[in-house]
């Protein structure tokens, strides 16, 4: 079985990503490959990365306020670009009432401060299938 | 996978990443599809970088491609990264100094266990992009040490990626990563001791046995783009110098040799191993020796023993 391929994202314009570096590492802990980008990429970076890489997740930190519009606007690219079958997974500083909507443009998963970095990991192991790629 | 392949073709950058995970994969889907596109490409100028790690190699990546690009040039970059020897698992950062470089095909590569500097699958990974049309594909190992040679084989100009204060002039002497390069790129050429280091790498160069092709020393700063039209030019000048002397097209039959060499040995421990699986005599002879009764060579010896003249067959 090949290993779960998963991007991690740093989107807009906030510069801290102690946390993105956090959830990098637990993640390649668990065996997955993982690709950051680097801070204050746009929608259409993290678009052509998670293309390029060819990756099963694409995991999102923001913590600027800016999710309602920069993430639904990656999940749209993803789909225009036939990746619409990637995982979308959020992170980051979210109010509860945005979460409905984010889930509604297809994040398939919300996770605030104090996420335990397994319940990460479990999530992923649990919805991604590393079966035949194409 | 005719589909897939198909879709490569015209330049479907969707299908390029796609194909890359399929031969990542291995298998008989990874045959089919490289079957597929025999006969397409041939033309990328494949050029390696290597180096020790925190040379400032995959910002010279980002620097170098993007000179390249206003060249005129359509670039492709692998950038190997190691896996982890316990999880498995790897943090490819390469793309972090590589930023947004608009238009670029950049793709990560884990090492996955192969030894080398580059990963097994990054010679099929070259195929690919040679074949989706990329005139000049640039590969960087992952932060080498002084073994790491398996590059040279692959790419046609195979640049070694120096910094001030690594060491003596005795390292500059040492068999190994020093022999591979075509270029020599004295990079960060901003810290001091950088003429010193670019001094003992001409003297080396000098002392060693004449070859038609003598590696130039350039001086870079890949953060401030310092050096990077020298860079460019002595890429360009080594791949026409491989053409006019007549080993462009000889490089690419040995590298096919060696990769049917590869895929014989390959296919062959695969169905061997599932010919003594199949029997029982494999996991007789790897119990045997967990348990001490036996040494490997002897239970290799007995494993395949067993399956002798059984390999026509299958």
């Amino acid at each position: 079985m090949r290993p779960i391929r998963v991007l991690v994202a740093k989107a807009g314009l906030d510069s801290h990503d102690r946390g993105a570096k956090v959830i990098a590492r637990a993640l390649r802990d668990a065996g997955m490959e993982v690709i950051y980008t680097g801070l204050h990429r746009t929608a259409e970076h993290v678009i052509q990365a998670a293309i390029q890489e060819d990756v099963d997740v694409v995991a999102i930190s923001l913590l600027s306020g800016a999710h309602l519009t920069v993430v639904p606007k990656i999940i749209e690219g993803l789909r225009g670009q036939d990746a619409g079958d990637m995982l979308v997974l959020l992170g980051g500083i979210v109010p509860d009432e945005d979460v409905p909507p984010l889930r509604e443009a297809g994040v398939a998963a919300v996770f605030g401060p104090g996420t335990d970095t397994s319940e990460v990991v479990d999530f992923i192991q649990g919805h991604v299938r590393t079966g035949s790629p194409a | 996978m005719s589909e897939l392949a198909e879709r490569l073709l015209v330049g479907d950058r969707r299908a390029l990443a796609r194909a890359i995970t399929v031969v990542e994969s291995g298998g008989a889907e990874r045959a089919e599809l490289l079957s597929r596109l025999h006969g397409h490409g041939g033309q990328a100028h494949v050029v390696g970088i290597t180096g020790a790690p925190g040379a400032g190699k995959s910002t010279l990546v980002a620097a170098l491609a993007g000179a390249l690009r206003d060249a005129g040039e359509r670039v492709g970059i692998l950038a190997v990264d190691p896996s982890s020897p316990f999880s498995g698992g790897a943090l490819l950062g390469d793309r972090v100094r590589m930023g947004t470089g608009e238009g670029l095909f950049i793709r990560s590569l884990a090492s996955r266990g192969h030894a080398g500097g580059l990963s097994r699958a990054t010679a099929d990974a070259v195929r690919l992009l040679d074949a989706a049309g990329f005139s000049v594909i640039v590969l960087e190992t992952v932060g080498a040490g002084q073994g790491e040679v398996e590059i040279m084989r692959l790419a046609h100009t195979t640049v070694v990626v120096t910094v001030p204060g690594l060491g003596d002039d005795v390292q500059a002497f040492k068999a190994g990563i020093m022999e591979i390069g075509d270029i020599f790129v004295v990079n960060k050429s901003d810290l001091p001791g950088v003429n010193i280091t670019a001094r003992d790498l001409t003297t080396m160069l000098m002392l060693a046995p004449p070859r038609p092709w003598s590696p130039p020393v350039i001086q870079t700063s890949a953060l401030k783009g310092e050096g990077l039209d020298k860079l460019v030019k002595a890429i360009g000048d080594h791949g026409r110098w491989l053409r006019e002397a007549g080993r462009w097209e000889g490089r690419a039959a040995d590298l096919a040799l060696c990769r049917f060499e590869e895929a014989f040995a390959e296919l062959a421990v695969r169905r061997l191993r599932a010919v003594a699986e199949a029997s029982g005599t494999w996991q007789a002879a790897a119990e045997a020796v967990a348990r001490g009764d036996l040494d490997p060579y002897a239970a290799a010896e007995q494993a395949l023993g067993s399956v002798s003249g059984a390999w026509t067959s299958v």
